[in-house]
């Protein structure tokens, strides 16, 4: 069964001058207990689909359902199923810890104790801190604050919206692994983040840009329909080695990842003597052949997606 | 040969009453570098940062940057630097032209040098069609781009940059990163915060913030044998998870 499902979700914005599509014909569905993530930088329109799905916002076209309920018509139904964590904090920054979770539990007529098991992981971490001012709190101990509050009246499905967001790796792999957990419990999760090393926490992804969805799979065959044999490159001097491999005849693609190159070259050629003796100035050269990751893939549709002009501007 | 040395702390420390964020942190950044300073979210590197610019008072230590006291010369720092967050860098309400005019005026270029290197800008980074757009029209990925070439636009010793490639698209975060190694080969030294462990690697020194002390202070390839780690992700974790304080 699909918990959500979008049907052509078309919303634009518009203002004196200029019309915006942040989602432009997005169809899409997550199946029941399924941890699906929204990958996406900003403006890619994650945002407004999370707004939409949650009755906060209308669409101009399209139609989609949470749970079977209508998002425009059925809105209320809606509400007392879902959590929502929005991007930006939005908890009461001036009642204490306690206090927010209390009026959480209490607007959606229930208590504290009686879903404490679910948040209970979570709220662990917060209690020695349950009389500070939301307000006070460090950016990752509001994260948390605003996840126990989303999960308090036990909902069916999770909306979070860039939860990971301007929070360090430690903190990020942290709050990875207390999704897991929810997702253990049966709660349908739908997240978004614009680190693409988290896609391959979920069980399926949408690759989305500017509105639109690049693909849709589970992270496996995503990577599966890379097109090409990705190559890494290391020497010595990183920045000549890119400057000598972006103007390499056979080059369709050359990007620095971390401490190597990874570059696409021509299919029709995969002699690496011939890419070798091109490098032979460089010292310490080492090729390799490399399984893309995520990050490969969406920039591969990414430039798919877009016209060559507006991948320029340097 | 010498490294002329651009950022120079000695025990620097901020206390806000019995809390310490920063603590007796000193450290040498040189001229023409990549200096990439990372932290957990708590560790003190937006405290320290604030003092390095000029608008924080340290409780305790010393600093100087491009030769200035921090104490004492705060407004001649704020001449020879140049600063890019991913909340603040453009007003949107001005078109890219107009950005460029304000922020050379206030970084006190005179019109002709605004005039002269502004076109040169445009150029360069193909905004000609864009110059009397509003900021706000532009994607992320430009705005990032432009914001960066104005805040080296009055070519600063030292360019801050607080996570500037927060929420931007993989091609335009490579791309952005061009632009700095070229701002470092110029001779800018390049102060940079960011999440991205993966850039972590392009800097030619990383520092790690841990309970506001600097933990590790060395170049990627050697933290990684120093950790003997294969990831510069797996060197932060392990130092990051040693954390004790704030999140």
């Amino acid at each position: 069964m699909s918990v959500i499902e979008l049907h052509n979700i078309t919303k634009t914005y518009s203002t004196k001058k200029n019309k915006i599509v942040a989602v432009d014909d997005v169809s899409f569905s997550v199946d029941e207990g399924e941890l699906f993530g929204l990958i996406g930088p900003d403006g890619a329109g994650k945002t407004s689909l999370f707004r939409i799905l949650t009755t906060l916002l209308l669409a101009d076209k399209g139609n989609a359902k949470v749970f079977g309920f209508d998002v425009v018509k059925e809105w209320k139904n809606i509400r007392d199923i879902v959590g929502y964590m929005p991007g930006r904090f939005s908890l009461y920054q001036d009642l204490t810890v306690e206090e927010n979770l209390n009026f959480f539990a209490t607007i959606f007529n229930t208590t504290i104790t009686e879903n404490y098991n679910l948040v209970s992981d979570i709220y662990k971490q917060l209690e020695p801190f349950k009389t500070r001012r939301a307000g006070k709190l460090s950016g990752g101990m509001k994260q948390k604050l605003a996840l126990s509050c989303a999960l308090i009246h036990k909902p069916k499905v999770l909306f979070l919206d860039e939860p990971t967001t301007g929070v360090d790796p430690v903190s990020r792999k942290e709050f990875w692994q207390m999704l897991k957990k929810l997702k253990a419990q049966g709660i349908s999760i739908l997240v978004s983040t614009p680190y693409m090393d988290e896609a391959n926490m979920c069980d399926r992804i949408a690759l989305m840009q500017s509105g639109k969805i690049l693909e849709i799979d589970t992270p496996q065959k995503i990577v599966k329909a890379f097109d090409g044999e990705l190559l890494s490159v290391k020497a010595n001097s990183m920045f000549n080695l890119l400057t000598d491999l972006r103007n390499y005849s056979k080059t369709i693609s050359c990007y620095a990842f971390g401490e190597s190159l990874h570059l696409l070259l021509d299919n029709s050629n995969q002699d690496l003597n011939e890419l070798k003796s091109y490098l032979k100035n460089h010292n310490d050269l080492v090729i390799e052949k490399i399984n893309p990751g995520i990050e490969d893939c969406f920039m591969q549709l990414m430039k798919a997606h877009h016209p060559p002009s507006l991948m320029e501007g340097l | 040969m010498q490294k002329e040395i651009v950022i120079k702390t000695d025990k620097l420390t901020k206390r806000f009453s019995d809390f310490v964020a920063v603590n007796e942190i000193t450290f040498e950044v040189y001229q023409g570098e990549i200096f990439g300073f990372l932290g957990a979210n708590g560790a003190g590197k937006t405290t320290a940062m604030k003092m390095l610019i000029g608008i924080s008072k340290p409780t305790s230590g010393k600093a100087a940057i491009a030769g200035y006291d921090i104490y004492k010369n705060t407004e001649e720092i704020k001449k020879s630097i140049g600063y890019m967050s991913q909340k603040f860098s453009l007003y949107e309400d001005l078109t890219v032209k107009e950005n460029i005019t304000l922020f050379g005026g206030i970084y006190g270029l005179n019109d002709s040098e605004i005039k002269t290197k502004s076109e040169a800008l445009i150029k360069k980074l193909g905004l000609q069609n864009e110059a009397d757009k509003l900021v706000a029209s532009l994607p992320l990925g430009w705005k990032q781009k432009l914001a960066f070439s104005i805040a080296i636009f009055h070519s600063p010793k030292i360019v801050f940059l607080d996570e500037p490639t927060g929420g931007v698209d993989p091609i335009t975060r490579r791309q952005f990163w061009d632009m700095i190694y070229e701002a470092a080969h110029n001779g800018i030294t390049v102060f940079v915060t960011t999440h991205y462990m993966d850039e972590a690697e392009y800097c030619d020194r990383v520092s790690i913030m841990v309970d506001g002390v600097i933990e590790a202070l060395d170049s990627p390839s050697q933290l990684k044998q120093n950790y003997n780690a294969q990831s510069m992700d797996e060197v932060f974790l392990m130092l990051a998870r040693g954390a004790k304080r704030g999140d």
